[in-house]
């Protein structure tokens, strides 16, 4: 078990840094630097401190080492349009607000998403059946900022203590999360109708019910349980969709998170802000990805077993 | 029990015609495909799917011309404008028939959607083929490749690529958009070729065929590829509808094609700016198309699933 731990924990680092070197790249082959606008503006002696406190008047090589070591102590560098303010100080700012939208809008998909999917799988064919099925086609087929535009126009609009856009309150973050929400929720009851499906279908579910357990404890002990895990195995791909979903939704709901930092960082060109974000993404993303793998083989005792195997 | 009967010839008599017949196979015997097709054709709902998809993929071809405005014509008289007689779908801030541009729009959306998905297919069957016939050593590598590739949020290197490819606030090329949309996006499929081909290698009917002397080539062209094809074909409609929602997701946050060209994902964007001012008109409709687009793909893909999988078969 800690052997497989640590080999999936050096695979992360290998994609992190796989990561990082690509950032790097690309930053670095944009034509000009980012000064360059406000060359005309600037006088030649400026220009030559700017280069050099970013650090850009050294060769590449020095500056790539230079940023895997700031990235190792923790250190984004600092923005190159703002003057105020460090990139890690606006990660700080913006990642607590996308981290409880994403979290909201995850307990919300956790919650209803499952259940829909066994109550349309005990309803197979049936009426409750279809009603959770046209919400999850519906789900899957809105992108979330038509999901996010049309709960603005239609209740936002309508109801008065439900705001348009903002950010601090709880009312502000139930249009939103909800919308956020749809698409991971309509995906969890889809996959989870079809493994309840499978798991109805097994004996050990018949042999449950011979025995004369109760149905709902049939449903919750036996059927639930098993057919929940697939459910598990998307967690990691899912939470990455959040995560970009929230682009689209903080620019929606006008929500200061860190999207929001990241699509302005891209209007402005701000690069030293671009490269921090896209890393920290990756670092949060890898991180929950080896946390979801990890949790699953702690959860389904077959792979556990298997695991030597492979 | 010992057979000492003369026969002879009398003893026979002619079986008449219809007896005969009774075994002959009159009616057309049915193909996989026609089968898988017959199937479809009871899936309502992949029908409606399937059905919304020509219509739009002919109003896309043709529904640029249907209004007369050009896509990039501006009328500064008439910004806008509600739709009415004249401009169907009403016009947007700088005048311009949105008739024509959502129809456009819809055009740039399927071509990147359906490309993107057509080059993921082809590097993913390749990767997933050559990896899945190779030598375990080599498979191994090639997926743990693979696997690294992947764990890259895809979202994020299409931000990056489309900053760095694009002119600050011009817009994104078509090339890039796809490019970058691909970079990840083969991966899944080549993970369902290797799966298959490993498990289709295995299976009794190629091992038979192996015994009897078939080639290596032979078994990967009569065996494997034929029974790979449908999985493999849900998968390319499933795909599709990820890349439309990634273009227009990207069109939305600014970073879609260059304008004047429109995509759903930028008309959406415009929309969105206006909306505030109660032109709500403007991002509903290309939102609805999007929502269409996805859904006749999911729907398909769906379909095409139950009608392919043979568990299924009644």
């Amino acid at each position: 078990m800690s052997k497989y731990v640590i080999k999936r924990l050096a695979m992360a680092i290998v994609t992190l840094w796989v990561i990082i070197t690509i950032t790097f790249i690309l930053m670095h082959s944009v034509p000009g630097d980012p000064f360059a606008n406000e060359n005309k503006r600037i006088p030649e002696a400026v220009y030559q401190n700017l280069l050099k406190k970013y650090g850009l008047d050294k060769p590449y090589s020095q500056q790539y080492l230079m940023y895997l070591k700031n990235i190792a102590r923790g250190d984004f560098g600092e923005s190159m349009k703002s003057n105020t303010e460090t990139v890690n100080e606006m990660i700080a700012r913006g990642f607590p607000v996308s981290a409880s939208l994403g979290l909201q809008a995850l307990l919300i998909a956790l919650i209803f998403g499952p259940a829909l999917g066994a109550i349309a799988a005990l309803y197979q064919n049936k009426f409750p059946d279809y009603i959770s099925m046209i919400i999850s086609i519906v789900g899957v087929s809105v992108p979330s900022f038509v999901m996010g535009t049309f709960l603005i126009q239609f209740v936002a609009r309508k109801v008065n203590w439900i705001p348009i856009g903002g950010w601090g309150e709880w009312r502000h973050t139930l249009l939103p999360s909800i919308a956020l929400a749809m698409m991971p929720l309509a995906q969890m009851a889809r996959l989870m109708r079809s493994s309840m499906l499978e798991v109805i279908g097994q004996d050990y579910i018949k042999t449950a019910k011979s025995k004369g357990i109760s149905k709902s404890a049939v449903i919750l002990k036996h059927a639930v349980r098993n057919a929940i895990l697939p459910i598990v195995s998307i967690l990691g791909t899912t939470i990455s969709n959040l995560l970009v979903g929230s682009f689209v939704i903080e620019k929606i709901f006008g929500i200061p998170g860190l999207g929001m930092f990241f699509t302005t960082s891209i209007y402005n060109r701000d690069y030293t802000l671009i490269m921090g974000i896209t890393v920290f993404y990756a670092i949060i993303l890898i991180l929950m990805l080896l946390f979801v793998d990890v949790a699953y083989t702690l959860i389904d005792p077959r792979i556990r077993l298997t695991e030597e195997g492979r | 029990m010992r057979n000492d009967i003369a026969y002879t010839k009398e003893m026979f008599e002619k079986a008449p015609q219809e007896l005969r017949d009774s075994e002959k196979i009159k009616r057309p015997s049915i193909k996989y495909w026609a089968d898988v097709w017959r199937r479809l054709k009871q899936n309502k709902l992949a029908m409606t799917g399937l059905v919304l998809l020509i219509i739009l993929t002919i109003m896309s071809i043709i529904g640029t011309q249907i209004s007369g405005y050009k896509y990039y014509e501006q009328n500064l008289k008439k910004i806008n404008m509600k739709p009415n007689k004249e401009y169907w779908f009403g016009t947007d801030e700088l005048g311009r028939d949105l008739f024509s541009r959502t129809w456009l729009g819809t055009r740039y959306s399927l071509i990147i959607g359906i490309l993107a998905a057509l080059i993921d297919f082809g590097i993913g069957v390749l990767y997933g083929g050559i990896a899945g016939m190779a030598s375990p050593k080599v498979d191994s590598i090639m997926m743990r490749i693979a696997e690294v590739i992947y764990s890259i949020p895809y979202m994020l290197v299409v931000v990056l690529l489309s900053v760095v490819f694009s002119e600050a606030g011009a817009g994104t090329s078509m090339f890039v958009l796809i490019l970058a949309m691909t970079i990840t996006g083969w991966v899944p499929m080549a993970n369902l070729v290797r799966g298959q081909v490993l498990q289709l290698k295995e299976s009794e009917y190629s091992l038979a065929s192996e015994s009897i002397g078939a080639s290596k080539g032979w078994i990967l062209r009569k065996h494997i590829m034929p029974n790979t094809l449908g999985p493999i074909l849900v998968n390319l409609t499933l795909t599709i509808p990820v890349a439309i929602f990634s273009e227009a997701t990207l069109g939305f946050l600014g970073l879609g094609l260059q304008p004047p060209k429109p995509s759903l994902g930028t008309l959406a964007n415009d929309g969105l700016a206006v909306m505030p001012i109660g032109l709500f008109y403007q991002i509903l409709i290309p939102a609805v198309l999007i929502s269409i687009l996805m859904f006749s793909f999911n729907v398909l893909g769906d379909g095409l699933r139950d009608a392919l999988d043979p568990r299924l078969r009644k």
